[in-house]
This record gives structure tokens, sequence and C-alpha cells, in this order.
């Protein structure tokens, strides 16, 4: 049975998309600059067409020539593939020797895809990122490829686009923006959404109307802090949960055991400490979250003047009592 | 005994006072509520305390503007204007009167009057609370409810964090007030004789029997 589309979904979910991706491109434009080495011939070679929006088609047989669109989904951008996670390898490398012949033959569309796994299992430079555990945790998830078929790391990791930008740090509004948009490729538009299962797209803005300040907290944390399952041995948490078992108790993150901690947070947190007394210090150069930025010097001197105050104001009725029963 | 009645609270600020006392209590606990928030001991659960603060914050605004009006366009002005000549001294002598005088059963240096309701400590104490904490609660509390209109980052601490703070340090020096403000009540004739005249109106001294009024 087709999926139900409906056009109010894709007109709030675009426009979160647009904010998402708009914090995305001035990513981009500050990653890639001059300094940057010259792009490999072999990768210049594949860019020549499918970095480009449109590219010349040549019959081998008769030399004929066509101008055609490529599509979007075809379509690398330059910039974001060489400052991207993968950039410097170049495209045989993870993709058939095939596409090396012009027109690219039908057997190019038969190729196996490679997986997280495939390259980077008992890989001694990919440890730390603990791929063996994502694979586990992504199988527990609701993406597991037991619930969608054909949902893979690259339904959401890109893998010519996708960029380290939890791990490396920098700018917590960046690495929101950045996960987010991955998240709203597919539940912010039917037709990557459609392509993986059938089911009505949720309506993003009216799921989250229970939501406090909504916009800010899409601007601020990302999807898969209130809809993932936190581990202790993973930097970016990858079971992804259903909606009912999702954070809905505003005080998990409203307290000063926040589990922003232990997944926004996470990476700055191993750095460094609390600082100026602030608990959760990390979060207060980026955001504020009412009950887990407590400061334990304001604690301690609030604490001590109330204290004051109520024991000068005992003291001074005690006084006052002790006249008072004097004058009689 | 002969007893001096003066009519220093018309109704409308009898009902402005107990309002806003009513909100600043509201606004005092739910802010205690989220700032100690926990899973674990919830004073106040944390949604409805929000909700709860940022509604009550909204009154608390439209109370107080109704409160600077009367004190702009109505004779309770008066009672707000500091002179600053002789004002240390004055203030000196009324804390002095607070600490020490009060318990060897001394007169209060400054009798409440038709022109002078509030003594020097009085006067100091509530145009601060009213004039600048209680501005600077609300200013930063609309700021929170709409943060996209705080600067994002100031000296690289995020801004909303700031005003956060500021508030809550605000909100800190309301509840002192608040407490030091009920004590006060007991400090008259008799102990309720304060509490008596913020119900009725009517202050009374204990003197001479006579009857002034204002604003009525």
């Amino acid at each position: 049975m087709p999926a139900k589309i409906q056009i109010t979904d894709l007109t709030f979910a675009r426009r979160l998309l647009i904010i998402a991706a708009f914090g995305l491109s001035n990513l981009t434009a500050l990653a890639y600059d001059d300094k940057h080495p010259p792009i490999d011939p072999e990768i210049q070679q594949c860019l020549d067409c499918h970095g480009n929006y449109r590219y010349t088609l040549t019959d081998p047989e008769f030399g004929e020539t066509v101008v055609l669109k490529m599509y979007d989904e075809l379509r690398i951008d330059p910039i974001e593939y060489l400052t991207a996670a993968h950039g410097k390898f170049i495209c045989t490398d993870c993709h058939s020797p095939d596409y090396e012949t012009h027109p690219h033959p039908i057997s190019v569309k038969f190729e196996y895809q490679n997986t997280c796994l495939d390259c980077h299992a008992n890989d001694e430079h990919s440890l730390k990122f603990n791929f063996d555990k994502i694979e586990e945790e992504f199988q527990l998830s609701i993406h597991g490829d037991h619930f969608i078929e054909n949902f893979s790391c690259w339904s959401c990791h890109n893998p010519h686009t996708y960029r380290l930008t939890t791990r490396e740090g920098g700018r917590i509004a960046d690495i929101v923006a950045f996960n987010n948009a991955m998240c709203l490729e597919c539940h912010g538009d039917i037709s990557h959404y459609a392509v993986l299962i059938e089911r009505q797209l949720t309506h993003m803005l009216s799921k989250h109307e229970w939501l406090p300040n909504q916009s800010l907290h899409f601007r601020k944390i990302r999807c898969i802090d209130c809809h993932a399952a936190v581990h202790e041995d993973l930097l970016v948490a990858h079971h992804v949960l259903p909606a009912s078992e999702s954070v809905r108790n505003c005080v998990e993150c409203h307290s000063t055991n926040s589990i922003l901690m232990g997944s926004l947070y996470k990476h700055k947190t191993v750095e460094r400490r609390n600082r100026f007394g602030f608990f959760n210090a990390e979060i207060t150069t980026d955001a504020y979250i009412i009950g887990a930025n407590r400061n334990f010097y304001f604690n301690v001197a609030s604490a001590v003047v109330f204290g004051l105050v109520i024991i000068g104001i005992a003291i001074h009725a005690i006084l006052r009592y002790i006249h008072f029963r004097q004058r009689r | 005994m002969k007893k001096k009645k003066l009519y220093l609270y018309p109704l409308w600020l009898r009902i402005w006072h107990h309002v806003n006392a009513g909100l600043m209590i509201v606004l005092i606990l739910t802010g205690i509520s989220m700032q100690y928030s926990s899973p674990d001991y919830p004073l106040i659960r944390f949604d409805i305390a929000v909700d709860t603060h940022s509604f009550t914050g909204i009154l608390l605004t439209a109370s107080y503007f109704i409160f600077l009006l009367g004190v702009l366009f109505t004779s309770i002005g008066r009672y707000y204007v500091v002179k600053t000549e002789g004002f240390v001294t004055a203030f000196g002598k009324q804390l002095r009167f607070y600490l020490y005088g009060i318990f060897r059963g001394e007169k209060s240096p400054f009798a409440v009057t038709i022109e002078t309701k509030f003594n020097p400590v009085q006067l100091f104490s509530y145009n601060i609370v009213m004039h600048a904490i209680i501005p600077f609660t609300f200013i930063t509390g609309w700021g929170l409810i709409f943060p996209e209109t705080i600067v994002l980052s100031v000296f690289g601490y995020s801004g909303i964090m700031l005003t956060s703070l500021v508030h809550a340090i605000a909100g800190f020096f309301i509840s002192v007030f608040l407490v030091i403000h009920l004590y006060v009540i007991t400090i008259g004739p008799t102990t309720t004789t304060n509490l008596k005249s913020i119900i009725s109106g009517y202050h009374e001294d204990i003197e001479t029997e006579k009857t002034e009024e204002i604003d009525k």
C-alpha cells in the first residue's frame, strides 16, 4: 500500500531541513580553502561529470554527444567530498573499477556496497570508533536492518560528505546542525523516507508540540540526544529508540546528572571537567540548561546568605521578646 | 490610649500588594524547583514548574507596570523620592534603631506621617527592590521566554547562561527581601499592627486620636 503523503509534513519538515542545511553550508565554506592540496586526477576524472549539474555523454559507437542532467543522488559536491572523512580516497578505492569505463556498464548497478565494518573491522586506526559496538547498537536500534530492509550505515552517513564533527569538537551549534540534518534528510523529506519504508511520515513539529521552547531545543540538542540510548563505550549513540521509549522526562536533561553530559557534551566532558564551580561546565559555553548548570559557589553563597538572614531574624526576634518580657 | 490613624494604603494599592506577594511566592517556589530539579526529588514537576513560572512571570510584569503607573501618576509616588541630603545619616540612625534601639524600648527615629510613609531603610530597600531588582528579574525572564532575543555569546560564555545567572541571582535577592519583609511586619506597636494596616489600609500609631486620609 503506498504511503500517504501530507503536503504540510513536507512544508514544516523542509523548513527544519533548511535551518540545518544553513548551519552546514557555513561549515563547508570554512573547511575548504586555498591551502588544500590539488585534487587527485583520478578523483577529478569522476568529478568532471559527478561534480557538476550536467554532463556530456558520448555514444562510443556513433560518436554522438548529448548533455544530460546530473541527478542530485549521483552528484558529488567536490568541496564537501574533499573535506569529508573519506575525502582522501580515490573513487575506485570503494567503487568498482568498471566505473573507469565510459559510459558506465550496467554491471556497476550490481556492485557490492561496502559497509563500515568491511574496512574498519580489525583496523587499529579505527579502534577508537568502536565500530563493533556501533554495529551491535545499530542492530538493536529501530533502524536495524531487521526492522527496515536495506537500511545501512550509508542511509545516515553519506560516505561522500560525512565528517567527524562530534569527535573533532568545534561549536556545539554546528555539531547539532550537522547531526540533525542527517535525521531530517529522511524524517523531514518524504522523497527520501519513502525509499526506505512504506509508512506515513510523522509530522515533526506537531509530534514535538509538548516540548517547551521547541525551536530552542531543536537548535541546541541533537535528535539522538533524546531518541537514542547512551552507551558508555560510544561517543555517539547508535541505538535509536522507538518514540515511546525516547526521553520525555524533562529532568533527565534538566538536572545536575544531565544525560547530555554522556551524549552531546561527552567529547568535551572527557577533555575538561568543571570550571569556575559550574556543574556540567562544558554546557555553559554554548547554552544554559535549567537545573543542569547550577554553580557550586553560588549554591554555597546563597545557602550561607540565606542561613545568616534566618539566624539574624531569629536572634532579633528573641532579643525583642526578652526586652518585651522585661518591660512587662 | 490615644491612637493616630493614617489612611496610607488605598484599596488599589492593597490589592496590588497582595496579588504581587502571591505572584512572588509562586515564582520563588517554581524557580527553586527548576533550579534544583532532580529526577529523584522533584518539588514541582519540571514542565509544570516551567509553565507556571513563565505564566506567573508574565502576570508579575503586568502587575509591576500597574504599580509603576501608580508611582508615576498618583500621590504614592512621593513616598519613593529620596532626598539625598542627609540620607546616609538618616539611614544610619534608622539602622541603629533596628539593631540596637528597638531592644531598649526607644521610639523609631522617623515617625510615619502622611508625607513620609517609609523610614530611610524602607525607602532604600523598597526602591532597590521595586525599581532595580524586580525589573532586572522580569527583563531577564522575558529574555529566557524568548531566548532568540539574547546575544549568543559574551566573552565565550553563552548569553543565555549569563542571563539565567542574573535572573537567578535577582530572584535570590527577592526571596531574601521577602523573608525580611515578612519579619518586619511584626515590628510595630504590636506584632499584628502592620499586618492589620496592609489589610485595612489604615496605619495606626499610639499617641493622638486623629484621622487623615489620602487617595481615597
